[in-house]
């Protein structure tokens, strides 16, 4: 055999698959790919713009946490509680993806959550005592989030229809529910207007730090239910082989349901963060496809709601602070997205350098 | 490995020297303009063109704010203008904006916020919250007066007879600025042309290029032989070059990209009242809580007409242009229209905004349905004899 391919032309790079990288390494590559990725975006920018090279990232800064040393906390709330949201909405996704059920609904389940603590605050708002309305809102959005969320998981156990479609299907049926909603309740301009009753307490005056409790405690659970739970271990078997879980004795379906309805109750929360925390009005666009971008989090984030958490942080500075860029100098408001989706191509591209090395013609050695 | 962590640290360093190099001219006076979409939105492009003319022209710094929802993301992005920026005034261009800058007005009283489209103000109760809008209804029936002309002329060429003037709209949503801008087009072109009777269609969108072509194609397949609309994308301009049917745009010219069939356009310009706005700053004055652009101020705007609109349109736009000024003409005159067969003596229109849209305000006065005068966003809302509303589309 080896004489054989000594015959052979040898082509000047191979692509091996490595064995396992250590962990280190290959978060050495990915930060790496962060790294080139910033770096990327201040000289496209900077190209386009005509500021300096470091100016950008100046602007980028000021863009995210805006006059922070000069002691003007805003924007840094801002960024934290945009980061919550993002974050709540991956860690809702990643059960599912972990088990290998592309949830591809969250935006949906989001909407519905919010949609029916909304009806609860106008429906019920000045007719409930407070103490009693604020655990109902949650409660309901929560519950109908789940239901949002188990449905297709239903159709999947029982007549294996793709859970894909079937989701993506669901967020059309959720837009379409709250534009109706909008419409009983808006009329024809469009727009409800913000109720204050059955809203989330603030604590003390800033407006976000709720939510932002609400998220961190939440990433504290999941980190838990998915790496020391039962749970937790039941939902990794059935996403590497749904044989071998068969096999052990785990009820797969029992399985898939019951991670979709947490899946679906924690987009339930997201939903109700935003609806019962913040905008205390809701229309088509309240969760702003933000649904989508959560798969991203969840997925660069390995299901690892620690890594996660780094991951939604980064996504929201790299857009807010390219949109400051692109705001700044005219450019047009796609620039944002294009600047986050350059960091992702090349988070997700180098993973191809963690599963393969490459090898050069007489080399032995792997870059 | 250590490389990296290196790079990293030096890519941090950087980050935090130069932030603290950021620098501020504070004597400057700074706008901050937060828009729904940005300049691809013919709708919001008509707002950033005038605001860069106008700061250009006062002297001031504009800053920007692209794709903000209609969301608390509006009160982050005034947060974020007055905290970041520095600005002084902040103006939002859509409807949905108001109740998030309302919240923004409280906890900054020192900054002017400027609404565009907004119906609170005048019950806000808030000394720097502010609403602006146009009396564009006058725009739509000068536009109606050149489609009426083209239908005259269509009708003389034999083209189509009489009974067959039928003009097609495609609206956004089935709410009083679309009713009373399609109406005022209506009345335009009934006022010469007295037979004509129009379709509309609403798609549900201030936005969706498929669905305003798709809607201009269903009108013009139902018989209409003159298209307009009140919706922000290129869809039924480019479906009536297509097919070759008059069409009359809005928000600006289309004629670049539809010239055989683009007659003229109406628009705000909002360029008059960014002026307003900024000179009673500088000037340390009041701004009203409802500002009403006109014909007179400017505010009320059409565009050039196109090469093929009827012979004598632009004698007779000057004509109806001065009627217009000194009152000899009014749009919404009750003598000129009818709702179900009857003259309308009495109208209660839903003017202060409340949950439950009670119908609170007379606004007939002397045979004159007085539009945009109890507040500046349109509320004519009836349905007048003439028009089918082949759809409602409330979102």
């Amino acid at each position: 055999m080896s004489q054989k391919s000594k015959k052979h032309h040898e082509p000047f790079i191979h692509i091996v698959k490595r064995d396992e990288l250590a962990p280190a390494k290959a978060w050495g590559i990915r930060i790496g790919a962060i790294v080139l990725g910033v770096l990327l975006i201040g000289l496209i920018s900077s190209i386009l713009t005509g500021e300096g090279f470091f100016e950008v990232y100046e602007i980028m800064f000021r863009g995210v946490f805006g006059r922070l040393f000069e002691g003007k906390t805003n924007m840094l709330w801002k960024f934290l509680q945009d980061t919550a949201i993002l974050l709540c909405l991956g860690l809702a996704v990643a059960p599912a993806f972990k088990m290998k059920f592309w949830n591809c609904g969250a935006e949906g389940q989001a909407l519905i959550g919010g949609l029916a603590g909304m009806f609860c605050m106008i429906q019920f708002g000045g007719k409930l005592p407070e103490f009693f309305l604020v655990p109902l809102v949650i409660a309901v959005s929560i519950i109908a989030g789940a239901i949002w969320g188990v449905i297709p998981a239903i159709f999947k156990a029982k007549w294996n229809t793709n859970e894909t479609l079937f989701t993506l299907m669901m967020n059309y049926m959720a837009t379409q529910l709250i534009a109706y909603y909008v419409y009983i309740v808006g009329g024809g301009s469009n727009v409800i207007n913000p109720v204050s009753t059955g809203a989330l307490p603030v604590i003390g005056n800033l407006q976000y730090l709720t939510n932002i409790l609400i998220v961190a405690l939440l990433t504290v659970a999941v980190y838990v239910y998915l790496k020391y739970s039962k749970q937790g271990y039941e939902i990794a078997v059935v996403g590497e082989s749904q044989n071998t879980a068969r096999y052990i004795g785990i009820n797969v379906k029992k399985v898939v349901l019951r991670t979709m309805m947490l899946s679906g109750a924690i987009c339930g929360v997201a939903g109700m963060l935003l609806v019962a925390g913040t905008d205390h009005s809701i229309n088509t666009n309240t969760v702003g496809g933000q649904g989508f971008t959560a798969i991203m989090v969840a997925w660069l984030g390995k299901f690892n709601p620690a890594i996660m958490t780094l991951m939604a942080g980064l996504i929201i500075f790299l857009r807010t602070g390219a949109a400051k860029v692109a705001d700044l100098n005219f450019l047009n408001s796609s620039f944002a997205d294009i600047s986050v989706g350059v960091v992702i191509l090349l988070l997700v591209g180098c993973e191809f350098f963690i599963q393969y090395s490459v090898r050069l013609r007489h080399g032995k050695k792997g870059v | 490995m250590k490389r990296l962590l290196a790079a990293l640290l030096v890519v941090m360093m950087l980050f935090t020297m130069t932030a603290c190099g950021a620098k501020n001219n504070e004597d400057e006076l700074k706008v901050g303009f937060i828009f729904l979409h940005d300049e691809q939105s013919t709708y919001d492009k008509n707002f950033i063109d005038a605001a860069i003319a106008a700061c250009d022209k006062m002297g001031v710094t504009m800053v920007q704010k692209t794709q903000v929802p209609e969301s608390n993301k509006c009160y982050d992005a005034a947060v974020e203008l007055i905290e970041t920026e520095g600005c002084d005034i902040i103006f939002a261009d859509s409807f949905g904006h108001e109740s998030f800058l309302i919240d923004a007005a409280k906890k900054y009283p020192d900054v002017e916020f400027c609404h565009a489209t907004g119906t609170q103000a005048h019950t806000a109760g808030l000394k720097n919250f502010h609403n602006a809008f146009a009396h564009i209804y006058q725009g739509r029936f000068m536009a109606g007066v050149v489609a009426g002309m083209k239908l005259n002329e269509m009708i003389e060429a034999e083209k189509i007879t009489a009974d067959k003037a039928k003009m097609g709209y495609v609206g956004a949503f089935t709410f009083a600025e679309v009713m009373s801008g399609y109406t005022s087009f209506y009345l335009g072109a009934k006022s010469v042309c007295p037979s004509v009777t129009m379709d509309v269609k609403f798609t549900g969108s201030w936005y969706d290029e498929q669905k305003e072509k798709e809607a201009a194609q269903a009108l013009i397949a139902g018989g209409c032989v003159l298209i307009s609309q009140h919706a922000d994308s290129m869809g039924a301009p480019t479906a009536c070059e297509t097919a070759g049917v008059p069409n009359v745009s809005y928000n600006g010219s289309t004629a670049a990209a539809c010239p055989e069939t683009f007659l003229i356009s109406s628009r705000i310009n909002w360029v008059p009242y960014f002026e307003y706005m900024i000179g009673q700053v500088q000037k340390g004055e009041a701004i009203d809580a409802d500002w009403a652009g006109t014909l007179e101020n400017g505010a009320v705007a059409l565009t050039e007409l196109g090469k093929n609109v009827a012979e004598g349109t632009d004698k007779k736009l000057e004509e109806v242009e001065k009627g217009l000024k000194d009152g000899t003409i009014n749009v919404f005159d009750t003598a000129n229209f009818t709702v179900g067969g009857k003259k309308l003596d009495s109208y209660k229109a839903d003017v202060d905004t409340d949950a439950a849209f009670e119908k609170d305000t007379e606004v007939i006065t002397n045979g004159i349905f007085e539009e945009s005068k109890y507040r500046s966003a349109p509320y004519f809302d009836a349905e007048i004899d003439g028009i089918t509303l082949l759809d409602r589309n409330y979102g």
